[in-house]
């Protein structure tokens, strides 16, 4: 069983990734503070949550451009460039593996290597979320905190209201992604190695059974 | 003569500077507020050619003190009503001309656009009270000229604006003489006719009666249209979840006003929130299961892995 390390996450990705991650809990604990109503302490009070709700999302906004640009200015722009070829196929592939394939001795479909750092379902998550979901809730909440650029009326229903659903159910879903994130990323060498990857930089590829890498 | 004209453009500048409230400064030398800041006033009765004192109706007693805090502090009494009022006794016709109205004033005027006068007098004559008492139902019976304030534009928290909202509502709400008077009949009890309101009290304390009362619009920061009782909002669900009637126009205008003071960090620290979002009762639902199934799935997995390891 080879196995060997590549450096996967240069220093400005960890720094992108450390600020997001603890942007995005803060704004997750908060968002379901604010939920919870005005009489509620969930964590913090009511007037708090807000003002940290919205220091954290101007905060991960602006960190945002650095993953945006990162992305775009580095070569790790292109692992998140998607094949046509077998479109579904293969992140369906990649869900079996992990669903019933891990279980009975079958090898990751797609072992991670330098040139791939992501498995299929991995890049298609990753990308939903980076490049739709979170845009979507940035400027939701942008739209939020400047409501004069909201359209007023939907039907009959407030804009500001619609925006407001909309920015908290892509909240919501976010934090699904977050759960998911954070269980697929045990499923390593070890437990926690991938964890310790996202730290350090380095990875762990394990030549024939598959690491799946981070999720 | 240098010195002359120094004393003068120092004296002209004086007044400058103290052109705002000078009227009202001295209410005990003003000559209308010396009888109408005080609940007696005396005067000399040429007929019987004695001092007489009397007492002055309690509803011309004028607050002096909010009236120098009132949007109009800057104008004095006879800007505004007759001069023929300098005499007394005053001329008993002077009561049949009429006051210059709101529209008057502020009607097609740019520099008071964003106030919407217009609009504001359109949906007034749309509303419970115009239907009751017509014409006469003016702006002035919600919002004294002497002594508005704009509080929803100036105020430091929602509380406050929420408080001077529903204070013009109970001028006459409850008061059972101004009542009667638009509406011809008793005032009803306001604790009472609310009874079935939920923690009535902190109601009354955070939610402006026009929340309910009104047909609230986001485009217009207070709306006007107040409508009949039986039109206003009793169902729970229509604030607390998610066609929520408290997202509108407060929570957009506060946000404008914390950030026209202007430093950016006014536009983080706002203290505004659309509330009910999460009581879309279909979301609220839906999230659950998600999560229910994102949480059972992880769960499966971990029992599979440790199993098979």
């Amino acid at each position: 069983m080879a196995t060997d390390k590549i450096y996967y996450y240069p220093l400005w990705l960890r720094i992108w990734h450390a600020i997001n991650a603890i942007g995005i809990i803060l704004l997750i604990i908060t968002g379901i503070s604010l939920q919870s109503g005005v009489e509620s302490w969930f964590v913090v009070p009511f007037d708090k949550a807000i003002d940290i709700h919205n220091a954290a999302g101007v905060t991960v906004t602006l960190n945002y451009l650095l993953y945006f640009f990162g992305n775009m200015f580095t070569k790790n722009g292109k692992f998140y460039i998607v094949k046509p070829k077998a479109f579904l196929k293969r992140p369906i592939k990649q869900a079996y593996y992990y669903a019933w394939g891990m279980f009975h001795g079958m090898k990751a479909p797609y072992p991670l290597s330098e040139k791939r750092k992501f498995n299929p379902l991995q890049k298609y998550t990753y990308i939903l979320t980076m490049y739709l979901a979170v845009p979507c809730v940035i400027i939701t909440g942008f739209a939020l905190l400047f409501p004069e650029l909201i359209i007023e009326k939907v039907y009959n229903v407030s804009g500001i209201f619609m925006t407001a659903v909309f920015h908290s159910a892509l909240g919501f879903f976010i934090s699904i992604f977050l759960i998911i994130h954070l269980y697929i990323a045990s499923i390593g060498k070890n437990p926690l190695d991938n964890f310790k990857s996202i730290v350090t930089g380095w990875h762990h590829v394990t030549g024939n059974n598959g690491s799946n890498g981070t999720k | 003569m240098r010195i002359l004209l120094i004393i003068l453009l120092a004296t002209c500048l004086g007044s400058l500077t103290q052109a705002k409230a000078q009227y009202y400064d001295d209410p005990k030398e003003h000559q209308c507020l010396k009888c109408h800041s005080n609940t007696s006033y005396s005067f000399h009765n040429e007929l019987m050619d004695r001092e007489e004192k009397r007492m002055m109706n309690p509803y011309y007693v004028l607050d002096t003190v909010a009236m120098r805090t009132g949007v109009h502090q800057v104008f004095d009494c006879t800007d505004c009503h007759s001069y023929e009022y300098s005499t007394y006794p005053h001329q008993a016709n002077l009561k049949l001309e009429p006051l210059a109205t709101c529209l008057d004033c502020h009607g097609g005027d740019e520099t008071f656009a964003s106030y919407q006068f217009e609009r504001i007098d359109e949906e007034v004559q749309k509303s419970v009270h115009f239907d009751a008492y017509g014409e006469s139902f003016n702006c002035s019976k919600c919002h004294d000229q002497h002594t508005y304030r704009p509080i929803a534009r100036t105020a430091e928290n929602v509380k406050e604006i929420v408080d001077y909202s529903n204070k013009m509502c109970l001028t006459c709400h409850a008061n059972m003489q101004r009542y009667e008077m638009v509406a011809g009949r008793e005032k009803p009890e306001l604790v009472q006719v609310h009874r079935w309101l939920p923690n009535q009290q902190l109601h009354f304390e955070n939610v402006r009666c026009i929340e309910c009362h009104t047909d609230v619009t986001d485009s217009l920061m207070v709306s006007h249209n107040i409508r009949p009782k039986t039109q206003a909002v009793r169902n729970c669900i229509e604030c607390h979840s998610g066609n929520s009637k408290l997202k509108a126009s407060l929570y957009k205008y506060e946000n404008l006003q914390k950030r026209s003071e202007g430093v950016l960090g006014n536009i983080i620290s706002n203290d505004s929130y659309v509330i009910g979002t999460h009581q879309v009762p279909f979301l609220q639902w839906l999230s659950v299961v998600i999560l229910i199934c994102v949480l059972g799935g992880v769960l499966v997995h971990v029992i599979f892995r440790i199993l098979k390891k």
